[in-house]
């Protein structure tokens, strides 16, 4: 019966994509498109070469730890709709030491990605410490500390990292993601950072699934008047959740300003990192495993479907229709859940 | 014969589990039918299949003698049939008009013509003797309104047929007598009531016939006129139940918990405890009587840590606890089986197992340098699992799916478990079978004879008077009386809760 449970949960997913793609189809057929060139295009975008697959897994690599930040705070109870910010902030950090000074890799990098984790603690803590002392609800403060992100960071870029220019210097090579073999073996961006967010994926499924914290996080995200009968802080537990949210979305922030530009520039807007982070939390159940398939799954979809005006001729805002319907399905994989425990039951 | 419902050989299964099994329920017109089984004896899901939120795996359902297929409660509402489940599900922070019209709103040009709601919701209320104020909102009305709002959500739909989950449980002595007499008027009406119980002395008052289940089983259906509550209790547990707790005289030494002049406001600033004294000793079970909104609720958060104290002590061991926070108050050596099993006692999406060491988690042997063990914590759920008879399919099962019963057993067995200087309990046998009480009653009264201090709150007298070595009886924030149960009747009690002769007694004790 376990084991027919995690059938389920492995087979809805697929289900769903696949019923996305059959959408995506119909739209593309009833507008004179050939589906089977259209998705062609969109594969050859994504993995076609070793170019495209770089390319897409540099897509993936911040996605993954946007949607963990995300995941993480709402199975404490909490939205951090803040994550783009987090990130604007994580970014700044992680070049701003980058390019301060050189120093062994060793050192330099981790410090570099430290100090990004760092920042986008400390932005998280903002409305993790308002609604933890105030009742302020966190996501009014978060979507402001997104703006203040944005605008400070381009602020200190023009008049404090630079002299009124629109981009930094490039870090120093010792506290850069990028790798030279990877540029050799594929032409594309592909960097480190892919291992960087696995690895924190994992430290996020550990923290939560095997330390007493991780307990008492999810505790309070069932129930905090519980939580606070068994003895847990509830109010502390809040800021605690803001603040390792916030870091996972800094470290997203140093993918950016350590590998894929290698520098951080002004910026008209948001990046939509951290936003693509919800729909990549929602998509992986608020799991760490699933934010890294649903990271996977918007990496592929963006960076392939860049490729579908130029190869098969489908209008860009078309490819937009045909790539919100995929996650649309993905998303209402609920839907087809109910649909299946539906028909076994029938069928008995 | 004329049933209005009958349900002929209903199988249901959970994985890992068969909830009921070749059931048959049938239902006469303007009876009131009794349900009657143990804890996860499968009562509820039965009802839920009649209102159709589950789906039976076999079986047949008639409704006024055709066959129907239930597949959602809004086919059950289409026939008339109305269920109040055993945990209520109203919208805190709505109106009680809003809560009753919620689903089906009687519209005007699009919008929700409320002041029509509310003249309806009157005139239901009126009709059937419930009274309810329409705008008042829930979260600020009693348990025994919210269950008045329950049943008028299920008439104002029309329903004929009601299925009352356990209605008493959470209801005071008085409440009862109300619901009672609202019973009674709706039979009068034409309708027909299912009712499931653990109280069999409600059982024999009211109903006219009862189904008996057990572990999944149907036992049989009996006429009430022809039984006694003891042939009931055994067709339900399959043995004899002694209904008598049998103890030894208590031998109270030195005093664990003292209270003086305590006060505490409630959640809107009123003083509900105020200037309360009271102690208890080790090896001996005091038991606090009173008419609910008396303050107990107050004066035991107080205790716990989850509310605050305004003015006054509380020593614990001659060591002041007044301000300590829960976690601090639970290390000190208290233990607390709340009275709202859903809200403080479990988290429902953990499973039981994880909620086996919900205040202890973070020391040894279930964790260690911040990192879980959850082969000690598993091993510990199971033996209380064990221990506590607590029916679940696994001990990896999420708390939400176990029995309301059970659920309240898996709380009663951690706290007991950490054997606790001062245990306090809570209406702890609030909705268990005759069995488990008798079961949970002899826990109390052993950890009473290891020496342990037990502070019991209960709205049945007979519990109080069955368990307690001392009540102490509590009336508008105070204790205004002690005395011994075996000096002392329900009906002398009944009058000190009222708050007459506190002179004289007060000035005994
Ligand atoms: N949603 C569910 N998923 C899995 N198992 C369930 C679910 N609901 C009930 N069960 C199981 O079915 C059995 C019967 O439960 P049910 O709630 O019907 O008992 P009950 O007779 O109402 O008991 P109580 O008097 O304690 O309320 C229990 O063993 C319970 O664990
Ligand atoms: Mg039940």
């Amino acid at each position: 019966m376990l084991t027919n449970q995690r059938f389920i949960n492995v087979l809805i997913p697929i289900i769903s994509v696949i019923l996305g793609l059959l959408a995506g189809a119909i739209i593309m057929l009833s507008f004179g498109y050939n589906p089977i060139e259209g998705y062609g295009a969109l594969y050859e975008g994504a993995f076609g070469n070793s170019y495209f697959t770089g390319e897409t897994i540099v897509k993936v690599a911040p996605l993954i730890l946007s949607g963990i930040a995300v995941a993480f705070a709402f199975r404490t109870g909490l939205f951090n709709i803040g994550v783009e910010g987090q990130v604007f902030v994580g970014w700044l950090a992680s070049v701003w030491v980058g390019i301060s000074f050189e120093a062994p890799m060793i050192i330099h990098l981790p410090l570099a990605i430290l100090s990004a984790g760092v920042a986008g603690a400390l932005w998280g803590f903002v409305p993790g410490f308002l609604k933890a002392k105030f009742g302020v609800h966190e996501v009014i403060v978060s979507i402001m500390m997104n703006y203040i992100a944005l605008h400070t960071c381009n602020a200190l870029i023009r008049n404090v990292l630079t002299d009124r220019l629109d981009s930094t210097e490039p870090v120093a090579d010792s506290a850069s993601l990028s790798s030279q073999l990877f540029y050799e073996w594929t032409g594309s961006r592909l960097h480190w950072g892919a291992v960087v967010a696995l690895a924190l994926a994992f430290v996020m499924w550990f923290i939560l699934e095997k330390t007493t914290k991780g307990y008492e996080l999810r505790s309070v995200g069932f129930n905090q008047n519980a939580s606070n009968y068994a003895g847990m802080n509830v109010n502390r537990n809040i800021v605690y959740s803001f603040l390792i949210s916030g870091s996972f979305a800094g470290i997203a922030g140093a993918m950016q300003g350590l590998g894929t530009y290698g520098n951080m520039f002004v910026q008209s807007s948001f990046t939509n990192i951290g936003f693509d982070g919800i729909a990549v939390a929602l998509l992986g159940g608020n799991t760490a495993l699933g934010s890294v398939f649903g990271a996977f799954l918007f990496g592929t979809l963006k960076n392939g479907a860049g490729s579908m005006p130029l190869v098969a001729n489908i209008p860009k805002e078309l490819v937009d229709i045909i790539v919100a319907l995929i996650i649309f399905f993905v998303a209402s994989g609920y839907i087809i859940r109910w649909a299946l425990t539906r028909v076994k039951r029938e069928g008995k | 014969m004329d049933y209005v419902i009958e349900m002929l050989n209903i199988r249901k299964e959970f994985p890992g589990i068969v909830a009921n099994d070749n059931i048959n329920l049938q239902v006469e017109k303007g009876e009131i039918h009794a349900l009657l089984g143990e804890n996860g004896a499968g009562k509820s899901t039965l009802m839920n299949v009649l209102f159709g939120l589950y789906q039976p795996e076999k079986g047949e359902i008639r409704v006024n003698g055709k066959p129907v297929k239930i597949t959602n409660p809004n086919i059950a509402n289409d026939l008339g049939i109305g269920m109040v489940h055993q945990h209520f599900m109203l919208v805190d922070t709505f109106s009680v008009t809003e809560n009753i019209i919620l689903g089906s709103e009687p519209k005007k040009s699009g919008t929700v013509d409320i002041k029509k709601a509310e003249a309806e919701v009157q005139e239901i209320s009126e009709r059937y003797g419930l009274k309810v104020d329409p705008t008042a909102k829930i979260k600020d009305i009693s348990v025994g309104m919210q269950q008045r709002v329950e049943i008028l959500k299920t008439l104002y739909r029309g329903a004929d047929i009601l299925i009352l989950d356990e209605p008493t449980a959470v209801l005071t002595p008085q409440e009862i007598h109300e619901l009672i007499d609202i019973m009674r008027t709706l039979i009068k009406e034409g309708k027909s009531i299912i009712l499931i119980t653990h109280k069999l002395k409600e059982i024999m008052e009211v109903c006219d016939r009862c189904t008996v289940i057990r572990k999944g089983q149907g036992i049989g259906t009996v006429d009430v006129k022809e039984t006694s509550t003891t042939e009931l209790a055994s067709l339900m547990v399959g043995r004899e139940v002694s209904f008598r707790t049998e103890k030894t005289p208590a031998h109270p030494k030195e005093e664990i918990l003292k209270i003086s002049d305590l006060r505490v406001k409630d959640a809107r600033g009123a003083e509900m405890v105020k200037g309360l004294h009271l102690d208890v000793k080790a090896g001996e079970i005091v038991g606090i009587a009173g008419v609910d909104g008396n303050g107990q609720s107050e004066l035991i958060e107080a205790i716990a840590g989850l509310r605050k104290v305004e003015s006054g002590s509380i020593l614990l061991n001659k060591e002041t606890i007044t301000h300590f926070t829960p976690r601090k108050v639970t290390e000190s050596g208290v233990a607390h089986i709340p009275q709202d099993r859903h809200k403080f006692g479990l988290v429902l999406d953990f499973p039981i197992g994880e909620n086996m060491v919900l205040q202890n988690y973070y020391q040894k042997p279930y964790s260690s340098m911040g990192i879980l063990n959850y082969k000690e914590i598993y091993k510990q759920a199971n033996k209380l699992i064990e221990e506590y008879d607590v029916r679940t399919p696994s001990e990896h099962t999420p708390a939400r799916a176990l029995s309301g019963g059970n659920q309240q057993k898996a709380i009663i067995g951690r706290e007991v478990d950490r054997s606790p200087d001062l245990l306090i309990a809570a209406q702890p046998t609030r909705g268990l079978d005759v069995g488990a009480i008798e079961f949970i009653h002899k826990k109390l009264i052993e950890e009473r004879d290891k020496g342990k201090a037990v502070l019991l709150l209960s709205f049945e007298l007979e519990e109080i008077l069955n368990v307690s070595d001392r009540i102490a009886i509590m009336f508008d924030g105070q204790i205004v009386a002690n005395v011994k149960p075996e000096d002392t009747t329900e009906q002398e009690l009944g009058l000190l809760m009222a708050g007459s002769q506190v002179e004289k007694k007060a000035g005994e004790s």
